[in-house]
């Protein structure tokens, strides 16, 4: 008996010592490679692991990125050191069409760079509850046509607070929100992008206090057809937007690719726009443009049956201009400004290309609540007259002396 | 000797000759909460001497019209426990079950017999084989098994790099990028027969990326295994079978249901309409973002099949936010024009920015881009 229990545990173990010896060689050669450990990875497991309510901290330095990040879970906040000390550079980025996209709800970043990237620099889309704070987004070589698009860039969100940031050599915008509602964009600086700033197909927009400078155009509020949702109601004031001249660098057939440099603050087929108690300066083309989506290079045959070309319900008051309109940045409207001034004249403050919506005029006018009003002091509007190939151009502030009712402000709400 | 001695004696050869010869049978298992290291842990497939086996109820399917990877060839499986079935369901979707295991392993031909030197052969298509499901496994590369699990809590995604002996995968969830060059002995242009690339296994995020296909809901869920991509004929046992019947016959699928009646065509064979091939080409590789709740609807472009020919397809359409996408070009595409399409540009490029899709390709696919290209020439009307 004794003999037969020492035996069973002799082959007992022989078939253990058996079937682990199979096993152990491959385990042994595939678990070799997970070694490497490295920032980015640390990072990446930091993002795709994460739990509502973590905080992931960006230490200080300079971490060398090279494959986009992402971020899926709601709740997250990503806080750095400090704009100029947490600085995540995908300068050998080798792959993904962004620095660091987030598609969650309830997300706050903070206090931290992304460098030259190959892409945009930081997407949101259909995100509730943005805070984008302090944040910069930089290509360092300077203004170029092979940067990223877009610095700091949420689309489809809802509750957007963007604030403090600083974007830098975008060539298409360095702060932009684009197919949202509830926005707050106040306190940023953007400074040699194509576009400094813009709001595009967002409804209720409040921008105020930034600095846009050295930019093509330095504040956009625009309006795309083919889109779910066509924006209104943006107010943009108290902002300083001056010298706005900067070569437009942007990919050839993206929309920005046609606004010409010296651009202040442009409004291209969006309505119930307010811009006010602005300081506006020096933008070469004009301080203030207003036009149509007809000419930036729209195809009839794209028609879209939802979407209204005209910019409406525009109230421009309180601005405080001063230079511009000395040397515009397109051929076109250079030969323009020499005919209706001269070599030593300007254009005026306010630039209006013209297109107006025949379909709603009542006796050949527009109705009171829908037109482009003025009530800024000295500040004269032209009209280009783009409609008629420029056959009529205009001084017409006279006819656009009125006012509106004023916008209410936006509202989000998670404003702390 | 007793007889009980006589018998463990047996037991033990059995054993000892079943490690080098004969190991135990594959039994495929489901993990509802726990990712397992490694591949082997599922017992869905498994490399056996020189050939890669399926477990029995593990069964493999082909599509359509694939998805460009790289010229990464594909063995896609489907597995589901006892007492479960899947369904027919609206739109082409086939509801699978709770506990169905769908994988997809990505391998190459290697370039040279031997040991692998990083240089993989261009190759478009090899039709799967059941039993072995690959062999000669010395001169073909395995990357990565990609598994869809589908749990309670919902669809899982999960990738396993092949390790070098190719003897097992190892779970990754910040995937890994292969620096490999692509080797075409037949490329009439010198240039085009030794390519360089870099192979990428997706991230977690990434799989989202494209499995979510209703960016609103962000609910993950297969793409190659819908109706219209799964209806057609694949050789099971020898036997040529419509793989919706087969997977009936096997009880994976309940035998009624509604079956979409029109199936994407095999993109290659001429022998279907342009634009029909056209269509299936532009489904399979852009619908899973580009549909009107996808993650690209950001842009106003939808390439699913319901899109009729207009501006939504692209016709004529501006570009939204496609910054170095546009390669300089105004509008997405223009009817007879492929050199002035928007389209043409992100499909030829391999700029990360410019590039689409935006993920799963370092490399143009060459004959994809001449598909598009041939649709857009031959296509009528102009955008005066």
């Amino acid at each position: 008996m004794k003999a037969l229990i020492i035996a069973r545990f002799l082959i007992v173990g022989i078939i253990t010592f058996l079937l682990t010896a199979c096993g152990n060689q491959q385990e042994q050669s595939s678990k070799e490679e997970s070694g490497a450990v490295n920032y980015q990875a640390t990072l990446m497991e930091q993002l795709i692991g994460a739990k509502p309510g973590d905080v992931i901290e960006i230490p200080e330095g300079v971490h060398s990125i090279d494959r986009s990040l992402s971020l899926t879970v709601d709740g997250v906040t990503i806080r750095g050191a400090g704009m100029d000390k947490s600085i995540l550079s995908f300068k050998g980025q080798v792959s993904g069409a962004e620095g660091l996209l987030v598609t969650a709800n309830n997300f706050l970043i903070e206090d931290l760079a992304i460098e030259d990237t190959i892409g945009d620099a930081l997407k949101i889309t259909e995100g509730d509850n943005i805070t984008i704070r302090r944040v910069r987004t930089e290509w360092t070589n300077g203004p170029a046509t092979e940067n990223g698009a877009y610095g700091i860039y949420p689309v489809q969100t809802t509750n957007v607070l963007v604030e403090g940031n600083v974007a830098i050599g975008a060539s298409d915008a360095g702060i932009y929100v684009g197919q949202s509602t509830n926005v707050i964009m106040r306190n940023n600086r953007a400074e040699f992008n194509v576009a400094g700033i813009e709001i595009e197909n967002t409804i209720n927009a409040d921008v105020y206090n930034n600095i846009a400078t050295h930019n093509t155009g330095g504040i956009l509020v625009f309006n795309m057809p083919h889109l779910k949702q066509a924006g209104y109601g943006t107010r943009v004031f108290d902002n300083d937007v001056w010298e706005n001249n900067y070569r437009n660098f942007a990919h050839k057939g993206t929309p920005v690719a046609s606004v010409p440099a010296g651009s202040g603050i442009v409004i291209n087929s969006n309505d119930g726009v307010e811009i006010f108690n602005n300081r506006i300066a020096d933008n070469n083309t004009a301080n203030i443009i207003i036009s149509s989506l007809f000419s930036t290079g729209y195809s009839d045959k794209a028609w879209d049956e939802n979407f209204d070309p005209f910019p409406e319900s525009i109230f421009i008051y309180d601005n405080e201009f001063s230079g511009g309109g000395a040397k515009p940045g397109t051929f076109d409207l250079e030969a323009l400004r020499l005919i209706m001034f001269g070599a030593d004249g300007r254009f005026p403050d306010i630039l209006w290309d013209g297109y107006a919506d025949a379909a709603k005029m009542q006796d050949g006018t527009i109705p009171e609540d829908l037109r482009i009003c003025m009530d800024n002091g000295a500040a004269q509007m032209l009209n280009a007259d783009l409609p008629n190939n420029a056959a009529n151009p205009a001084i017409v502030t006279a006819a656009h002396q009125c006012t509106l009712e004023k916008l209410p402000p936006a509202f989000i709400t998670q404003l702390p | 000797m007793t007889q009980r001695g006589l018998t463990f004696l047996l037991v033990l050869v059995l054993l000892a000759t079943g490690c080098s010869r004969q190991p135990p049978a594959l039994e495929p298992q489901f993990f509802q909460e726990e990712n397992p290291e490694l591949l082997s842990e599922w017992q869905m497939l498994r490399v056996e001497g020189q050939s890669l086996q399926l477990a029995d109820g593990v069964t493999p399917f082909d599509l359509n019209a694939p998805l460009f990877t790289d010229y990464a060839l594909k063995l896609r499986t489907i597995w589901m426990p006892e007492g479960v079935q899947g369904e027919m369901a609206e739109g082409g979707i086939v509801n699978f079950p709770i506990g169905s295991v769908i994988t997809k392993t990505f391998y190459y031909q290697q370039a040279e017999e031997g040991a692998f030197n990083g240089r993989v052969l261009k190759r478009s298509y090899i039709a799967g084989a059941v039993d072995p499901a690959l062999s000669k496994l010395e001169t073909i590369r395995l990357m990565e098994t990609r598994l869809l699990v589908h749990r309670e809590k919902g669809w899982e995604a999960l990738a396993y790099v092949w390790n070098d002996t190719q003897s097992d995968a190892v779970l990754t969830r910040i995937g890994d990028a292969r620096r490999l060059i692509l080797v075409d002995p037949k490329a009439i242009d010198a240039a085009e027969r030794e390519t360089e690339f870099t192979y990428i296994v997706p991230d977690t995020n990434q799989c989202a990326a494209c499995h979510v296909q209703n960016a609103t809901t962000k609910i993950l869920s297969p793409i190659g295994p819908k109706q219209h991509h799964m209806n057609k004929d694949f050789s099971y046992g020898g036997k040529s079978v419509n793989q919706i019947v087969h997977l009936q016959q096997i009880g994976f699928l309940k035998p009624d249901g509604i079956l979409r009646p029109a199936a994407n065509v095999d993109w290659r064979d001429e022998n279907h309409p342009l634009d029909k091939r056209a269509r299936s080409y532009l489904d399979i590789n852009c619908t899973h973002c580009h549909n009107p709740v996808g993650a690209a609807d950001t842009s106003g472009l939808f390439l699913n099949p319901e899109t009729e020919n207009g501006p939504q397809l692209g016709l004529c359409k501006l570009p939204i936010a496609a910054g170095a996408g546009t390669g300089g070009r105004l509008l997405d595409i223009v009817p007879g024009k492929p050199d002035q399409s928007i389209l043409v540009y992100r499909m030829e490029t391999v700029k990360p920015d410019a590039m689409m899709p935006e993920l799963g390709r370092s490399l143009a696919h060459k004959e994809g881009v001449a598909l598009i290209r041939q649709w857009i020439e031959e296509m009528a009307g102009d955008c005066a």
